[in-house]
């Protein structure tokens, strides 16, 4: 007699699984009638089996996930300095991205985000595109030519007629944000735009050049270019840009904050907190990590992802970061820089507990880990 | 071990998102964001329920600043305990507890 689904549920309810184990369990015997007898046994089975999965206590985790990540991590180097591209954006891959999502840079060397659209501009390659306008920095190089004239003593701008339309700016918006900028004049004729520097001087003029050529007249100063594509397994278009600015993107319209996202750790953090720095130094480690054929289990990675962001703010691995902050001054000599931690240590009278495994691996006593760890206590028969 | 970070730590019952008001400049709530989890703010009795559990000090968990984004979005205070429900790719869903610091 097979058991119905509400004794499976009663019978499951108070197991010490995860609930990826429970659902499977209960997809399993959804398909598959079974006695409860079958069902008693089918339950201790998998307890045995999740209990024998568990890590040991006392296990050196952090060092298994060491070499798990630093072994594959040593075939990258070999592919250093490939690059390539997601949209036609050049983005850094392999050991120097990982070094960089490791390192808790602050600024990585190639920002870049994924912007989400909202569903009436998700689907509309014209409504993205004009979003995309609004992002993407514009400059004056973009929308027309720029020329000196040195017998007037003017620099004069004349802006493409069909750039400034497509771009949806006017001369006025163009000749205001230079004259917020600059605080100079601006003269407007038509689509011709004329600025003269405050001293009739040449180098003014030159100067002026340059000046004029690095206002940002539209869009965000950090994003360089803009790319849009349709992503096929959500049949949306999606923006990716060179460069990284979440907060600026929260203001347009259009955007759907829920779902953009950047490669830029630190900006994760400030944004969207903790939690989600975590969840995005996992991500992007496992991408980088997959992307060159290499597989890591992602429990390794996370170890990372939760040493590097106990603390509540994103810290490095190494000297500067973990490394440097152990209590114990044995353990931070035998990483880097040994002198300068001894010195500093002598010179303050500091105190080593030994209760670490590396200051107890120098001073040649048993490490705290395994058998190592577990103390017995008789006590005594009366 | 430190606080709930064993991905194994089984969960019971799922908790349905109720995203506080939204604060600052924000046009959405950091709740709904993909890559944040469910943060919740502890009573102080079940607070001292999980200390008890794991037998810890509230120095030991893990840390978050009250500066946090989403600690200002749910109104934390320095010594609350926040509790996050994330989704783990090896477990689906595991708990973990925040001690939040200046």
């Amino acid at each position: 007699m097979a058991v119905s689904e509400k004794t499976i549920e009663e019978m499951t309810r108070n197991l010490q699984l995860p609930k990826n184990i429970l659902d499977n369990l209960h997809n399993e015997l959804e398909e598959t009638k079974v006695t409860k007898k079958q069902l008693e046994e089918i339950i201790k089975r998998v307890v045995e089996g999740y209990e024998y999965a568990c890590i040991e206590a006392c296990e050196a985790a952090g060092v298994v996930s060491a070499q798990s990540i630093g072994e594959p991590g040593t075939q990258m180097t070999m592919r250093t300095f490939h690059y390539a591209g997601v949209a036609e954006i050049n983005v850094t891959l392999g050991l120097p991205r990982l070094i960089e999502i490791v390192d808790a840079r602050k600024n990585p060397s190639t920002p870049m985000m994924s912007v989400h659209l909202k569903e009436d501009y998700a689907r509309d390659r014209d409504m993205a595109r004009k979003l995309a306008w609004n992002i993407e920095a514009t400059h004056i190089s973009h929308l027309g030519s720029l020329s000196t004239d040195i017998t007037e003593m003017a620099l004069i701008i004349e802006l493409n007629e069909k750039v400034i339309t497509q771009r949806e700016i006017t001369p006025d918006e163009v000749a205001g944000k230079l004259e917020d900028e600059l605080g100079l004049t601006v003269l407007i004729d038509g689509n011709v735009l004329t600025v003269r520097p405050e001293n009739e001087s040449y180098r003014e003029l030159l100067q002026l050049g340059k000046n004029v050529e690095n206002v940002t007249l539209k869009g965000i100063s950090d994003i360089k270019r803009v790319v849009i594509r349709k992503e096929d397994t959500i049949d949306e278009y999606v923006l990716y840009t060179e460069g990284s600015s979440l907060k600026d993107i929260d203001d347009l319209d259009g955007v759907d904050m829920t779902r953009s996202t950047t490669n830029n750790i630190n900006e994760i953090y400030e944004v969207f907190g903790i939690e989600a720095a975590r969840n995005s130094i996992i991500k992007e480690a496992t991408d980088t990590l997959r992307e060159q054929g290499l597989s890591v289990d992602v429990r390794h990675i996370m170890l990372v992802a939760d040493i590097m962001t106990v603390d509540g703010e994103v810290k490095a691995i190494g000297r500067h970061g973990i490394s440097g902050e152990k209590a114990s001054v044995l353990a931070r000599a035998a990483f880097e820089v040994t002198v300068n931690h001894l010195l500093d240590a002598g010179t303050r009278g500091d105190i080593d507990e030994l209760r670490g495994v590396t200051e107890n691996v120098i001073v040649g006593q048993p490490i705290q880990l395994g058998t190592g760890h577990v103390k017995l206590l008789a006590a005594k028969r009366t | 071990m430190v606080g709930g970070s064993n991905p194994s730590e089984p969960v019971f019952y799922i908790f349905k998102g109720m995203n506080k008001v939204m604060k600052g400049s924000k046009n959405f709530s950091l709740l709904d964001h993909n890559l944040v989890p469910h943060h919740l703010l502890l009573s102080e009795n079940e607070a001292s329920q999980v200390l008890k559990k794991y037998v810890i000090d509230k120095e030991q968990l893990p840390k978050i600043k009250v500066k946090d984004p989403v600690i200002l979005e749910i109104g934390g205070q320095v010594g609350d305990i926040v509790k996050v429900i994330r989704t783990s790719q090896t477990a689906g869903e595991a708990e973990f507890y925040r001690l939040v610091i200046e």
